[in-house]
Parts: C-alpha cells; sequence; structure tokens
C-alpha cells in the first residue's frame, strides 16, 4: 500500500492539488483534503476491464475494429460528452477531422452564455491566486458556490494568509440571486454573507438594475424581482468602494433563456467599475469534467470553442447548431461517439443511432451501446493535462495506480489510425 | 540517405557565404560535407538559378499561450474569412490573424520558415503555451519566460535580497517553464495595475512595493548575462503606445548601463509629440541610439495595414487602448499573482494618421539601424500583422520605389511626418539572410541552426530569385527541416514534429524551499505540480527537448 501526496484532481474545477490518497492494488483512499466531489470521484471502483461489442466481451483491437467499421459507414458522425484530458481532447478532434464530425462538448449549452458575452463584448477577469491574495469583496450571482466547489472559500477567501489583506476574515461576500446552501461562506469569525434571493427569471433585470447603479443612472422604482433597489444600491456602492472586487457566475446556473445578456451586463458592469478608479474582475465558474479543457483544445486546434463542426472538411462553429440534442432531435446525424472519461453517471442521450461509448470504467446503460471501451480517467489511472476553471491553469495530472486501462487518447488514437 | 542540392546561390552569413555557387549535402537530418567516398547520391536537386538559404527563424512571434487562445475564441468571424481545410497531410484549421495551431505551422513552413519563439511564456501558463507549440507541425520552438510583474519578484526586490538570489530565481523559473530566453513586460506595470496604478514610467514606483521599473530592468539584466542565458533580456518597455514614450526608450538604453538588452516590438516604443497632432516618428533618435550601443538588439514590430488581434501581457496598456478595439470587444486578465494579459483587435487603417505613421516609423527604424545582427524582422505576430505578411514586409525593404509607391497613398499628414521616401537604402538578400536567420540563431543562442555549413541541421529555403521579393519569398520552391522535404512550390507535402529549444541554467537548490513556503501561503498549487517535468514535452512521442548550452560552456 503506498500513499501519494500533493494530487491534483480534475473533478472539482478549483485544481486543489493537496489530496493524500491511499493506493492498495487498484483501489483508491482519498486520506487527506477530501470533498464531496472529489473523495467519491477517486474512490469510484473499477469494474469493466474489458471493451464490448453488442454487450459481448471482446479485446480492445475488436472493439477499436468495430468502432472503425461503424464510423466508415457514416455521413454525419456526432461526437459528444468531450469530456477528457488534454491529449484526449487531441485525439477526438484529429478524429473529428478525419471523420467529418460535429464535435459537442457536453456542458456547453451552459458555458455557451459565457462564449456568446465573450465574443459579443469581451470582459475583464481574473484567476484564483488573484481572488485568494486580492480580493476584499465576493459578489457572487445566481450560484450557489459551495455546491458547485465545495473547498472554494476554504482555499481562496478564508485562507489564513493573504500578500495584500490584513485580516482575510474581513472579506466580504454577497449573494445575488441564489442563497447559499451551506455556512462555507461565512468568515472564520462569523460574519454572515449577504444574501439578496430572487427567482432566476428575475435575474437579468436585478443585474441590470445593479450595473446602472454602478453606474451612477437614476432608478425609478423602488424593488426589482422582490430585491429593494436600497439594497442593489448599497451592493454598487460596496463595488465602488472595493479595493478589489470579484464578480463570479456559473454560466451552468443561469439556467433561463437568454442568460448571456445577463452574462454581459455583469462583464460591462466590471469594466463600467475599472473605469471608476477601483478594480474589479469577473470570475466565470467551470472546469469540471474537462469542460474548459475541451474548449481550450478545440480553440488552438479549430480557432473556435468545442462546439463545431468537420463536415465541410474544415472546422465550422455554430453554438446553436451544432449541439448535440438538437443534431440527435432532427435526425441530423447518423452514430453518436460518447466520449467521458471522467464520470461513469455521465451516459450518452439515449438514441436508435449506432453508438460507440469511450467512457469511464463503470457506466451502466439502460441502452447497451454497440461499442463500450472502458478507459482509464486521467489524473487517476494515466497522467494528464486538464484545465481548472480559471482557464489559465493547466494541470498535471498524475498517474496512481496500475489498472491496464487505456486512455482516451489510446482508444481514439486506435480508431482513427483504423478509419 | 544522401541528398545533394547542386549549384544554388547560398546565402549564408552564419559562415560569411554571400551568394556564392555551392553544393550542399545532407545525410541524416544534417548538413554534411561532401562525402570523400563514392557514397551514391540518392536523391539531387538543380538548383541552378536558384537562392539557397537556411530555414528562417521567427524570434518574436506569439505562437503559444493563453493570450493567444484567448485572441481565437475572442474572434470566430476572423476565421470564417480563412477556413483552412484539411488535406491527405494536412489537418484543418483556420488562418488570417490568429491561426490555429496547425495552420501556423503549415503556413510559417509555406514561407521557409522554421523556427518561431514564443516570447511571453507566463510561468503559471507554461503549460499552455507549451501543449500549444507540440500541435503546431514543423516548426521548431522555444519560449521566453515571462518576470518583473510577479509578486515573488517584487518581493525579493523589497526585501532588497542580493542579486545572487535573484540569478537562482530566475534560473529557476527558466528550468521550470522550460525556457532559453527571459522577457519582461511593461516592468512591474502589470503588477500595479492590480494595484490601480493606470500608468508607470521608467522611475515611478509601484505603490506597494516601491520598486521602479528602472530597478527591475537592472536586476534582471544583470541576471540573465550572470547566469550565463545567450538571449540577452528581451524587454517590452514601459509606456508602449504612449506619444511621447521615445524618451522613455532612449532613458531605458541608456539606464542599462551597457548591459545585454534586446528591446521588441521597438516601433511601439518609438514616439514623439511633435506636429499638429502631437504624434511624431522617434525613428531616427531610437536608430542613432542602437547604431551607438552595440550591447542593444531590436526587433522593430512592424504594422502592416489591415485587420488583425493585439494580444499582449501588457495588461496596463492593453486597457488604456480598449477604447481602439475593432471590432468593439476586448479581454483583459490578472494571472495568479504572475503576470497578466489583455487581447484587443485592432484595424491599422493606411488613412488614419496615427496608423500610418507607425507603418512609417517602422520602415524608418529598418532603415536607420546599421548592423543587421542587432536588429531583426518582426511585425510582433499578430500584434502589428500576421506572420503571413513577412514577404509584402520584405519587398517593402528590398525595393525602395515599391516602398514609395506605398508611401505616396497613405494619409497625407503621415507623409510630411515621415523622412522615409528620402532613404535610399534597399536590404540586400544577404541582409534579410542575416535578419531572418544566421542573426536570429546568434541572438536566441540557438547551437546547429540558422548556418548552412557542415554539422547544421539541415533546416533548408530554396527560393527562385525574383526582382518582385514578395513573390519570391511568399513561395519557397523547398523547405527541408531536419533534411525530410516538407515544402515544395509554396504548399506543404509532408511534415513532422521540431523540436523544443531550451537552456537549463542551475541555481541554489536551497531557493526552493523559501518558494515551497511561498507557494503554500499564498499560491493556488504546490511547487512540485508548478515546475513542468522533462515527461510532459517528450511522452507523446512527438515532442523533443534540445538543450543549448550557456555562454561559456561547451556544446
Ligand atoms: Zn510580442
Amino acid at each position: 500500500m503506498a500513499e501519494i501526496t500533493e494530487v491534483p484532481s480534475p473533478f472539482c474545477g478549483i485544481g486543489t492539488d493537496d489530496l493524500n490518497i491511499q493506493v492498495d492494488g487498484v483501489a483508491l483512499k482519498v486520506v487527506k483534503n477530501g470533498c464531496a466531489i472529489n473523495t467519491p470521484a477517486f474512490e469510484q471502483v473499477i469494474t469493466d476491464t474489458l471493451p464490448r461489442v453488442e454487450g459481448k466481451e471482446v479485446s480492445l483491437e475488436v472493439a477499436v475494429a468495430k468502432a472503425a467499421v461503424l464510423l466508415k459507414d457514416t455521413n454525419q458522425p456526432l461526437i459528444g460528452g468531450c469530456a477528457t484530458d488534454v491529449n484526449g481532447m487531441r485525439a477526438l478532434l484529429a478524429l473529428a477531422d478525419r471523420s467529418g464530425a460535429v464535435v459537442d462538448n457536453m456542458s456547453f449549452t451552459g458555458a455557451r452564455n459565457n462564449f456568446l458575452a465573450l465574443q459579443d463584448s469581451g470582459w475583464m477577469n481574473t484567476t484564483l491566486a488573484e481572488i485568494k491574495n486580492r480580493c476584499d469583496l465576493l459578489l457572487v450571482v445566481g450560484t450557489d458556490l459551495e455546491s458547485f466547489s465545495p473547498r472554494f472559500f476554504e482555499r481562496y477567501l478564508w485562507n489564513e494568509e493573504s500578500m495584500f489583506l490584513d485580516d482575510t476574515s474581513k472579506r466580504e461576500v454577497i449573494y445575488l440571486g441564489k442563497a447559499p446552501s451551506g455556512e462555507a461562506s461565512t468568515s472564520p469569525n462569523g460574519q454572515k454573507a449577504k444574501v439578496f434571493e430572487c427567482a432566476n427569471a428575475d435575474l437579468p433585470e436585478v443585474v441590470a438594475v445593479l450595473r446602472a447603479l454602478v453606474k451612477g443612472n437614476p432608478i425609478r422604482v423602488d424593488f426589482v424581482g422582490g430585491i429593494a433597489v436600497t439594497d442593489l444600491q448599497s451592493i454598487a456602492d460596496k463595488l465602488k468602494a472595493a479595493t478589489y472586487s470579484v464578480v463570479t457566475w456559473a454560466a451552468g446556473a443561469l439556467a433561463f433563456s437568454q442568460a448571456e445578456l445577463t452574462v454581459q451586463t455583469i462583464s460591462e458592469m466590471v469594466k463600467d467599475l475599472n473605469n471608476r478608479n477601483t478594480r474589479s474582475s469577473g470570475f466565470p465558474l467551470g472546469g469540471k469534467e474537462g469542460d474548459q479543457t475541451a474548449n481550450q483544445v478545440c480553440g488552438w486546434t479549430t480557432g473556435y470553442p468545442a462546439r463545431t463542426r468537420f463536415s465541410s472538411g474544415y472546422p465550422e462553429y455554430d453554438p446553436y447548431l451544432n449541439d448535440a440534442n438538437v443534431l440527435l432531435a432532427n435526425g441530423e446525424a447518423d452514430t453518436l461517439v460518447w466520449v467521458q472519461a471522467f464520470n461513469a453517471k455521465a451516459v450518452p442521450p439515449i438514441t436508435t443511432l449506432p453508438t460507440i461509448v469511450v467512457g469511464r470504467s463503470g457506466m451502466t446503460f439502460t441502452q447497451e451501446p454497440d461499442v463500450f471501451i472502458p478507459v482509464g480517467t486521467p489524473g487517476i489511472d494515466h497522467a494528464g493535462h486538464a484545465y481548472r476553471m480559471d482557464n489559465v491553469v493547466a494541470i498535471r495530472l498524475k498517474k496512481l495506480r496500475e489498472s491496464g486501462l487505456p486512455s482516451t487518447f489510446d482508444v481514439l488514437n486506435a480508431i482513427e489510425q483504423a478509419l | 540517405m544522401l541528398i545533394k542540392l547542386t549549384n544554388g546561390a547560398v546565402y549564408d552569413p552564419a559562415s560569411g557565404v554571400d551568394g556564392t555557387k555551392q553544393d550542399i549535402y545532407i545525410q541524416d537530418g544534417r548538413i554534411v560535407n561532401k562525402p570523400v567516398g563514392d557514397d551514391p547520391v540518392d536523391k539531387e536537386f538543380d538548383l541552378s538559378g536558384k537562392v539557397v538559404m537556411s530555414g528562417a527563424i521567427d524570434m518574436h512571434t506569439h505562437i503559444g499561450g493563453g493570450k493567444g487562445n484567448i485572441a481565437r475564441i475572442l474572434l470566430p468571424e476572423d476565421h470564417r474569412q480563412d477556413p483552412v481545410a484539411r488535406t491527405d497531410v494536412t489537418r484543418s484549421g483556420c488562418g488570417h490573424a490568429m491561426p490555429s495551431t496547425f495552420v501556423t505551422g503549415y503556413r510559417y513552413a509555406e514561407m521557409g520558415y522554421t523556427a518561431g519563439f514564443e516570447p511571453a511564456v507566463l510561468p503559471i501558463n507554461a503549460r499552455q503555451a507549451h501543449m500549444e507549440m507540440a500541435d503546431i507541425p514543423i516548426l521548431d520552438k522555444g519560449g521566453y519566460v515571462l518576470l518583473g510583474s510577479d509578486d515573488y519578484l517584487l518581493r525579493m526586490l523589497t526585501a532588497k535580497k542580493d542579486q545572487k538570489a535573484i540569478n537562482d530565481y530566475v534560473a529557476f523559473t527558466m528550468q521550470a517553464a522550460k525556457a532559453i530566453g527571459v522577457k519582461v513586460v511593461n516592468p512591474g506595470g502589470i503588477n500595479a495595475f492590480k494595484f490601480n496604478q493606470r500608468k508607470l514610467d521608467l522611475d515611478e514606483q509601484n505603490c506597494h512595493y516601491g520598486v521602479t521599473p528602472r530597478d527591475i530592468l537592472q536586476v534582471l539584466a544583470t541576471a540573465v548575462k550572470e547566469i550565463g542565458v545567450s538571449h540577452p533580456l528581451h524587454v517590452h518597455g514601459c509606456n508602449l503606445g504612449v506619444p511621447g514614450n521615445v524618451n522613455t526608450t532612449l532613458d531605458t538604453i541608456q539606464g542599462i548601463g551597457g548591459l545585454p538588452m534586446h528591446l521588441t516590438h521597438i516601433q511601439f516604443h518609438s514616439y514623439g509629440t511633435e506636429g499638429d497632432f502631437k504624434f511624431s516618428s522617434g525613428a531616427a533618435q531610437i536608430a542613432e541610439a542602437v547604431n551607438k550601443n552595440k550591447n542593444i538588439t531590436i526587433d522593430v514590430g512592424q504594422i502592416l495595414f489591415g485587420q488583425t488581434v493585439t494580444a499582449s501581457g501588457d495588461n496596463m496598456r492593453q486597457h488604456a487602448n480598449h477604447k481602439f478595439a475593432s471590432p468593439n470587444k476586448w479581454v483583459t486578465m490578472d494571472i495568479e499573482c504572475d503576470a497578466g494579459c489583455g487581447v484587443v483587435p485592432f484595424k491599422y487603417k493606411d488613412q488614419n494618421f496615427v496608423n500610418a505613421l507607425q507603418w512609417a516609423i517602422g520602415l524608418e527604424t529598418f532603415l536607420l539601424v546599421e548592423d543587421p545582427w542587432r536588429i531583426f524582422l518582426t511585425t510582433d505576430h499578430p500584434n502589428g500583422a500576421p506572420f503571413t505578411s513577412y514577404p509584402h514586409l520584405i519587398r517593402l525593404l528590398m525595393d525602395r520605389s515599391f516602398r514609395n509607391d506605398v508611401l505616396s497613398t497613405i494619409h497625407p499628414e503621415a507623409q510630411k511626418m515621415t523622412n522615409l521616401a528620402s532613404i535610399e537604402r534597399e536590404y540586400s538578400l544577404q541582409e534579410i539572410a542575416i535578419m531572418t536567420r544566421a542573426g536570429a540563431a546568434k541572438l536566441i543562442g540557438l547551437q546547429d541552426r540558422g548556418g548552412l555549413s557542415a554539422g547544421n541541421w539541415a533546416d533548408i529555403t530554396v527560393y527562385t530569385d525574383n526582382v518582385d521579393r514578395q513573390k519570391m519569398f511568399e513561395k519557397p520552391d523547398y523547405v527541408f527541416k531536419d533534411g525530410q522535404l516538407v515544402v515544395v512550390d509554396g504548399k506543404v507535402v509532408s511534415t513532422k514534429w521540431g523540436t523544443t529549444h531550451v537552456v537549463k541554467p542551475d541555481f541554489d537548490a536551497s531557493l526552493e524551499k523559501d518558494l515551497q513556503k511561498y507557494f503554500d501561503r499564498f499560491m493556488t498549487m504546490k511547487l512540485g505540480n508548478f515546475k513542468i517535468s522533462d515527461d510532459e514535452i517528450t511522452e507523446d512521442g512527438r515532442g523533443s527537448l534540445t538543450i543549448h548550452p550557456l555562454n561559456g560552456e561547451v556544446a
């Protein structure tokens, strides 16, 4: 039995790399710094070790050959999931380029709220270490941050020391929209976050009024979305008075139509603050199950984020038309490849199309795919790289055990070579 | 396999060959002497009437790292103008302002380039820079690691740590980030912006640390020299783009006191405040200072007209310039107590007075600096223009009448503010070969690259001599990379993977104790996870590391 220290996690999005993990054969146990997300994700046992074709166990070679046959016969393959490490995405994009597939990361519909805002007007953002050392006011919009990232507050807000704040427990936390589900945002000296709740559907209006107040525009109503304008005024005043405020949101949590406009309003408000003789930064949350990784690698390989098609022989990006669910619903795809190396529960959508699943060992299906190839998990079964939520830092994932499971790269590369 | 290149006119400044007809032999990826025995030649290329140079080296081009990928994601409309389809030997992608990685490699190779160096590798983002460069085919690559706005260095300066301690930190960071050089961008200014300072002059203090840009330049230039790194400190100075910054630049040159220093994209730092528009050329003063101070090298950062995107570590200046964004969208980031970045799309217009004069200032600089070994051909890709405009730029330098024709079409007030029309100089082929080959290899400290004598790697470009230098340089007949024929008639015919060039300067291991404490207290990852291992470059079976000697070491 061995204990591996300083283990980085690809699961929680914040790039925690202080886990201690005990390795006993192929069994893992998180013995230090686990959390509700990381511990089960690391400890999940290996069940499948052999690929299956039509439900029957076969060798990897047979499964790869069968997958290649299925792909050869297609007019419009669709590669969904796209949840893997950097090398896995490299192989995925090479396969997509060769087979003329559509590539769609499974979290893209949420992330689209960010991409549309970014591609229309841009933003001023920051990263985790800046938050840890500078942030004196954190405004959380429409998101339950601690259920998204259980250790965010412990690691990046209530850290004992920071370079530029005398007392980190004096940082202020404000929730706008959603209330926190627990006490993680309460400071070590007991100061609770201020919470201004409203319905999701009212967030666009609430955020628009907050921006107007930051700019000093007059507001002629007393309440928006049930929140008193005087309360929003106090948030605006705090943002203007802060030395380095940070405004954070999870694009996927803004589950209402045209939420990209709310992301844009937030981002423009941050720009406004920076024109008012103070500093402020946006901080979009993400970084789970390879979402940022998929978009980064697709970005440098094609110029576009990971909702891109290769059916014309060159990459074409469309954040709506290349949606895997839309393509399946409209009968526009004729084969589905599902790639999910992190989460055995994230199974492919139910479809009558020929389906190839390259998935984490332990996936269970209500409908057995034509080909299932269990793969190792990056950061457990093989080394690799994954981007954390701030999209700047790629963490170096470690190999923790010898499971014999192939990597996503190995499998997709073999399928591409067989085409 | 023995390849013979017969009877080409060879321009090899590294060995003083200036257009002489010579045969070149290639074996096992390297250039070799004429075989003494009767080794059969497996393949012969008749190069009569052709010009032979080594593969070109771009010593400053933004081809890897986070800000470039932000620029890509930001501009889908730019990519749609230039889709690149897959072929039997090449991957699909996009081109124009910020091409995809694969297309970057193909298009550089198709212009005869065989190496490119990313000048702004943030230590914390170095993995990304190397991962992107690992997906650039054909080219060799390398990076200059960014220091000077990182809080660790500024804390060292405030604590008055001695030069030896700073040397150790610089050497450690070069190793951790797998770099071949060290760059500083708006020294201390990226950091100052995080404290809400909006400008930082050479002698202005960072409000938190009390450290000035001049202090930072001094210790970093000294460190680079003392640890023996060939490439001098690579400096993107203060006040980028600010009218009057010519004085800052001259002061920077004087202030460094004879230490080796490379001033990058100096065009953006050569502006006076004369004339009706309070914007004028400082190129003559800069050229005079460069000519006089032999410790100084520069690259130009020429602007060329059209749409591009600027991507810089200098978030302070990029934020100030966001009002010129075209299209009107832009990104800045504060990054990890390490650095920052700013991405602002730009459209340089020949009928805009400022843009037109920027164009002229760059060309004046090229033509007034006398020593081609100390000036380098760049557009600061993509900041002044995409790298694909190099053949056009070469024609502007080599062909005075063409240059003056273009000059006569730009904003009339800009024409009045430049003496470009009166400059007679035309660059020779040998001078172009110095700037883009031998000089660049020497500046970076590359062993066995940038020359055509026996022992060099066979990175070779063959052009058809043509008085239209743009046509000549945009479509080489042949390009060999490590002896493999990769381009024929300006099109990629095969691909391979280049190497990553690094240096590995030693440092006192006790430094890591203090760094570890710093990482545990203030950073967001463990020191052990921060350092990039050799495996990360080589484990995919495509990448390799080439370690170059430090000054005074034997290869
Ligand atoms: Zn540059």
